[in-house]
């Protein structure tokens, strides 16, 4: 899984700030910061060199280029780059980690797919998006914020999967 | 000329310390020499050969990595389907926010706040800790609190390998990462460090060669088994690079 290219995935520019659930069922690149939980279900999460996410992470693939302070849930592989500075609980089937890359943490291979079990590491949900002057897309189609007045997740609407 | 005379002899007295430390020219030889950043080498390891009969375990163990991330150690102990857990804390020791003083007033190194960030485990979990060669570089005022805490979380009848530089590695015996190649051998990484400690938290206590952590002292046989000397055994493996491997067993 490389870096994405604009338009590939949902991006989350890095002066956004989320705070809550969040999830989807595209692709997303994560270079802003992110509290709470991200669950993209059958899909894979980048979290970009300027991305600080503290939230436990359900995906497909994961690759941590940035900050990851949580909990890992990928049902195929975790990737941590050079640059990457991870704490927390990695479990998933495969596993590659760069010359460079910080971790700390358990590492928990599972033949069989991880089955999902986010758990928000906050229970305050809601949506602060500072600036979107760097053209990032918080919520693009199929990628949902849930937050502000407790409305819960909301289901994603299906979107064409360009991966 | 007489002016200069007070900096010879102190070139002198600084120069047969050194030699002291360092031994003789022919045992410096035999020495691990200064690696270059990335420069691999690799070593036998009688310590990891004994370790190794219980990683044939059919039981998944958990195992305790305490060196710099080394995906080759996670692929390593994963693939044989152990859990592992992966914590640097030579790394957490350069956080300048533990630096304290004692009553007299000496810049130390906050034991207490370091235990409550590092080793945060419950007890008797692991089966097998991997401390490489942590305690050489680590400052001093952690040594003793971080042993405490590794005896608390091992299991009783669990191990922990350890390797201890001898007198003859010198002060300047570059700090290594190991990766477990295979059942017995050990490939080393000259570790840069991910903070700048050129001065270390502590200053003086804990200053660095380039961008690498220094050695801090050298334990003789003796130091090492008081070091362990809550655990229930201990065995030394003497090697011909001037390292002493430790395994000791809960």
């Amino acid at each position: 899984m490389d870096t994405p290219k604009t338009g590939e995935f949902a991006h989350i520019g890095k002066s956004v700030v989320i705070k809550g659930e969040l999830s989807g069922s595209e692709d997303l690149y994560v270079d802003g910061t992110v509290e709470g939980s991200i669950e993209l279900q059958g899909n894979n999460l980048v979290i970009g060199p300027n991305g600080h996410v503290r939230a436990n992470v359900n995906a497909k693939g994961v690759v941590v280029q940035g900050k990851l302070d949580g909990n890992i849930r990928a049902s195929e592989r975790t990737e941590l780059r050079k640059t990457a500075v991870a704490v927390g609980e990695i479990i998933t089937q495969r596993v590659a980690i760069e010359d460079g890359a910080y971790f700390k943490g358990k590492v928990d291979i599972q033949k069989e797919a991880a089955k999902p079990n986010p758990q928000p590491l906050r229970s305050e949900p809601k949506v602060e998006a500072k600036s979107a002057a760097t053209g990032a897309a918080a919520a693009t189609s199929g990628t949902s914020v849930s937050g502000a007045g407790g409305a819960g997740p909301v289901t994603p609407s299906p979107s064409v999967i360009k991966n | 000329m007489l002016d200069r005379a007070p900096e010879v002899a102190m070139a002198s007295v600084t120069h047969s310390f050194m030699k002291l430390f360092r031994g003789s020219s022919a045992d410096s030889d035999r020495g691990v020499k200064p690696a270059h950043p990335g420069q691999r080498l690799t070593r036998r390891s009688s310590g990891l050969a004994e370790l190794s009969r219980a990683l044939k375990s059919e039981e998944p163990l958990c195992i305790l990595d305490l060196g710099y991330t080394s995906a080759a150690n996670i692929r390593y102990l994963t693939e044989r389907g152990h859990k592992i857990y992966s914590e640097d804390l030579l790394e957490a020791s350069t956080d300048p926010s533990l630096i304290t003083q004692d009553e007299q007033g000496k810049p130390i190194l906050d034991s207490r706040r370091f235990l409550a960030d590092n080793l945060v485990y419950q007890a008797a979990h692991f089966d097998i800790v991997l401390c490489w060669n942590l305690a050489d570089y680590l400052d001093e005022s952690l040594v003793k609190p971080v042993v405490g805490r590794l005896w608390s979380t091992i299991k009783p009848g669990g191990m922990l390998l350890a390797f201890f530089h001898t007198r003859e590695a010198g002060p300047d015996a570059p700090c290594y990462r190991y990766h477990i190649v295979n059942n017995d051998m050990l490939e080393m990484q000259h570790i840069e460090a991910r903070r700048d400690v050129r001065r270390g938290p502590t200053g003086a206590l804990h200053t660095a060669i380039e961008k690498s952590f220094r050695l801090q002292r050298v334990f003789n046989n003796r130091h090492i088994e008081n070091l362990f000397r809550d655990f229930a055994s201990i065995k030394f493996f003497l090697t011909r690079d001037n390292i002493r491997e430790v395994l000791v067993v809960r």
